[in-house]
């Protein structure tokens, strides 16, 4: 993966820049610059890249944030922001004379505000952590990633993470009220707050999903929800993806929408059978999970209607959760998907692109054919009410060139997203991994101009260098 | 000078590429039911986008639909009807308040405006709802952000920062929405006789439950008695409303167990539909507030804590009469348009709270002297402008429409 051409100069300073920048963050292990200690920080979910960075530093402080960042700019040293790293497109991997700043020692609830329903907290402060906050008043907070009880809320902010429930609750730029943005000058901006609408531009909308490119993200406010009463799942089989697809299109035309909608194909069940035995029936090509909330008399009232509209679409199988016990049971084979593939496959590539829903059946068709014609097994695991699609490639890495073929496949899997008029990137981001693909979806004139905005708050073209933009050959160093 | 009213996207990449050419600035308008909103924009040509009209793709299925700009928003709305289904954000029709209403209001203003009615505290914002949009750029370039799926993070997010600015990053050409199921029924409980801090509590109360109220506002009983719903208009006291909107037969349950959950000794009473839909109109277009039209209006977000407060407070100190909507996030209020029409005093109680104040109405030199938006701090108006720069470098697209300079 080619990146800028570190700059040999920055490189040279190195022991100056450590020493300035424990001059900054002068706790005790707040800057870390030897060889080992910087390993962790190679990479992140997107572990086949990796390149160390000049020197990581894990700030106390926005104030701490705007000093490192302040000096980076004075400096001419690339900057990276790191949540937990777990990002799964490469966007947390640092470059060699880049400075990450992680947000690992900034993880504190600050402020829960049950009457304004918000809760305030830093960057590094894990998702799951919010909803452990507040749920002994009842309350949660909605997106849930299924990295949730690793990921920060910072990095969700930097992603715009999704989860299985964005369908009835939205994804992250949905549910943030407020952050503090720290920029590249070291300003230190307010945006929004404990209020619904914040003033001027959406700003706030334009940072969540920009992976880092505007600025360094110390605070977050989120707005907080009362739990629904209850909810329950129920699992349907079909005999092909067809009749499943329609039967989504028929849930979601009837007026109900489910809080979680899920897919998985074949290969996907049988392995998840194989793996927890989830009672999961392996005589059919797609199940959907179905989830709906309320009252316990609600729930079986929708889940009743929704198995009258399956009728229709002849299912194979079909079966209501009645209980805690049984709901967990249909999602425990949904949860464990992921690692029941690794169990079957030595490695997989995990793609994440969306499609229009009503285009599922035949863009599953053609990821067949993909599949085929690479010679590579894929599962298909995704959330069918919104189109985000998670096909997973299975290949194995110690096998002379099957990890570039399975590149080349999910490349164009991602391609085939776009034709389908859908889109490269669901909610894992575009970071490397996706970057030279981005002139598929836009035109150069729309590029020029997302670089222009990222420019309007990055001047020095210093923040998260050689992500999401295409990297051309001919192109000038960022920073040059 | 040009009245550009192009047909198609083509006609408006000409019309901007004219401008350019002439140097002189365009004033963009849809329907114009807005125009009195916003700073008076100078400049030298306007741009019409009517003739740039219709729906371009409605698969209620998936719950997308995709219009150009220059739609009605009647339009939208009965195609989305017709399939059971609604623009989630209940759009606020502000031409009886402002005076416009001869104008037919078109998507694209409302995008635009980014202005939300009293299902925004369940249903999310406009912006929440668009997922897709195409724009003309200062520089003549046709530019898409977004489309037609909900997840997705590819690229920087141009479709948030184009709802609510105005017409000043760009001609907006098509936007695409994400819409819902209309809800089947409603059901409106009103408590009778609260006071504004008391109906605050109550407000917090009921969202604190898991009934899922989709609307909660708060009359004073001197806007209470303007409504056009007899039941509340005749009941000479201050209105706490509380909206639940879901299939007719969950409801009863679920409004029974609100009440319970509230445990007020406050009368109640519950609006049949017709009524209930009448009176969030009302809410939602502030026409409580239209009369008399002298009278400056101000929509000002805050936490929802501090709405009561501050309803009470500026009614005190400078006469203002208003009421709020989002369980006292949102406040509505009309003052003596005089001077600066309130707005020192208003945005210097604003200032512990937190939140910002919008001049809604007012006449023409009010707008032009006033800061119509929330003066920003200085790093935030910086950026603002670079912003500005960086999508529209010629300032030729609705110049000074929020901001001097922007």
């Amino acid at each position: 993966m080619r990146m800028p051409e570190p700059k040999a100069a920055v490189i040279a300073r190195r022991d100056t820049i450590v020493r300035e920048l424990k001059r900054l963050c002068p706790a005790p292990e707040a800057v870390i610059d030897g060889d080992d200690a910087l390993r962790p920080y190679e990479t992140d979910g997107l572990s086949a890249y990796r390149q160390a960075p000049l020197a990581v530093v894990l700030p106390q402080s926005t104030e701490e944030v705007a000093a490192v960042l302040r000096y980076c700019r004075d400096e001419g040293i690339p900057v990276l922001g790191r949540g937990a790293g777990t990002s799964l497109s490469g966007g947390a991997m640092p470059t060699a004379d880049g400075v990450v700043i992680s947000m690992m020692k900034m993880r504190d609830v600050l402020d829960l505000d049950f009457e304004n329903r918000t809760a305030t907290i830093e960057a590094g402060t894990t998702n799951i952590a919010i909803t452990q906050a507040c749920e002994h008043e009842g309350f949660f907070y909605a997106p849930d990633p299924s990295s949730q009880l690793a990921c920060s809320i910072g990095g969700n902010v930097a992603n715009n993470a999704g989860g299985a429930h964005c369908l009835k609750y939205g994804v992250t730029t949905n549910n943030l009220l407020g952050v503090k943005l720290v920029t590249l000058d070291g300003e230190v901006l307010e945006i929004g707050g404990k209020y619904l609408e914040p003033a001027g531009l959406d700003l706030l909308g334009l940072v969540c999903g920009s992976e880092g490119q505007l600025g360094i993200i110390t605070e977050v406010t989120v707005r907080i929800l009362r739990a629904p009463e209850g909810a329950r799942p129920m699992l349907l089989g079909f005999q092909s993806n067809e009749q499943a697809g329609a039967c989504v299109d028929a849930i979601i035309n009837s007026g109900i929408i489910p809080v979680a909608l899920e897919f998985m194909d074949r290969p996907a069940i049988h392995a998840v059978e194989a793996f927890v035995h989830a009672g999961y029936p392996l005589d059919v090509e797609a199940v959907l999970i179905i989830e709906v909330e309320g009252s316990e008399a609600e729930i079986d009232t929708l889940l009743e209607r929704i198995a009258e509209i399956a009728a229709r679409f002849e299912p194979a199988f079909s079966r209501i959760s009645r209980d805690a016990q049984e709901a967990a049971a249909i999602w425990l084979g949904r949860k464990s998907a992921f690692g029941a593939i690794g169990r079957i496959s030595p490695d997989y590539i995990c793609i994440d692109g969306t499609i229009p829903t009503s285009k599922l059946p035949e863009t599953l068709h053609h990821i067949g054919d993909l599949g085929r014609t690479y010679g590579l097994e894929i599962a298909n695991i995704f959330h069918a009410g919104d189109g985000n699609l998670h096909p997973l490639i299975l290949y194995n890495a110690n096998a002379e060139g099957e990890l570039a073929k399975a590149e080349r496949c999910a490349a164009d899997i991602l391609k085939l997203c776009v034709d389908m008029e859908g889109c490269l990137s669901g909610e894992h981001g575009v970071g490397i991994e996706k970057r030279e693909l981005m002139r598929y979806q836009f035109t150069a004139a729309e590029l020029a101009l997302q670089e222009r905005v990222k420019h309007a708050f990055d001047r020095e073209g210093l923040l998260n260098v050689g992500k999401v933009f295409p990297f051309d050959e001919d192109r000038p160093a960022e920073a040059a | 000078m040009a009245e550009f009213a192009p047909a198609d996207e083509a006609g408006v990449v000409d019309a901007v590429r004219e401008a350019r050419a002439s140097g002189e600035a365009i004033e963009i308008g849809g329907g114009c039911s807005r125009q009195g909103f916003g700073r008076p924009v100078q400049a030298g040509h306007t741009l019409r986008l009517k003739g740039v009209s219709g729906v371009e793709l409605y698969r209620p299925g998936e719950l997308v639909l995709r219009v150009r700009a220059g739609t009605p928003l009647a339009e939208v709305e009965a195609t989305l009807d017709e399939a059971g289904q609604a623009l989630p954000f209940e759009p606020p029709d502000l031409r009886v308040l402002l005076g416009s209403d001869g104008a037919v209001p078109t998507v694209g203003g409302l995008v635009a405006t980014n202005l939300s009615g009293p299902a925004r505290i369940v249903a999310g914002a406009l912006r929440d709802s668009l997922i897709g949009v195409r724009f003309v750029d200062g520089d003549g370039e046709v530019n898409r952000s977004g489309g037609r799926v909900m997840k997705n993070v590819t690229g920087l997010d141009l479709v948030k920062l184009q709802a609510g600015a105005h017409g000043t990053l760009g001609v907006l050409t098509e936007v695409t929405f994400k819409v819902l199921p209309k809800p089947q029924d409603t059901l409106t409980i009103a408590l009778v006789g609260l006071s504004s801090e008391a109906a605050g509590e109550a407000m917090r109360a009921a969202l604190a439950t898991p009934f899922e109220v989709s609307a909660a506002a708060y009359l004073p009983n001197s806007v209470a008695a303007r409504s056009g719903v007899n039941e509340i208009a005749r009941a000479d006291a201050s209105a706490v409303l509380l909206r639940l909107a879901y299939f007719g037969e969950f409801l009863p349950r679920r409004g029974r167990d609100l009440i319970a959950a509230l445990d007020l000794a406050a009368p109640i009473v519950e609006l049949p539909a017709d009524a209930s839909a009448v009176l969030w109109r009302e809410v939602r277009d502030a026409t409580l507030l239209t009369e008399p039209r002298e009278r400056a209006v101000w929509r000002i977000s805050t936490a929802p804590t501090a709405g009561p407060g501050l309803l009470t407070m500026l009614g005190r100190e400078i006469g203002a009469e208003g009421f709020f909507d989002w369980a006292g996030g949102l406040l509505w209020l009309a003052t003596d348009a005089a001077g600066d029409a309130g707005a020192a005093r208003i945005r210097a109680a604003l200032e512990p709270l937190g939140g910002h104040a919008t001049l809604v109405r007012a006449p023409s030199p009010v707008r032009a002297a006033v800061d119509v938006f929330e003066p920003q701090p200085e790093p935030v108006l910086a950026l603002t402008k670079r912003i500005k720069a960086s999508i529209d470098p010629d300032r030729l697209l609705n110049p000074g429409r929020m901001y001097a300079g922007v």
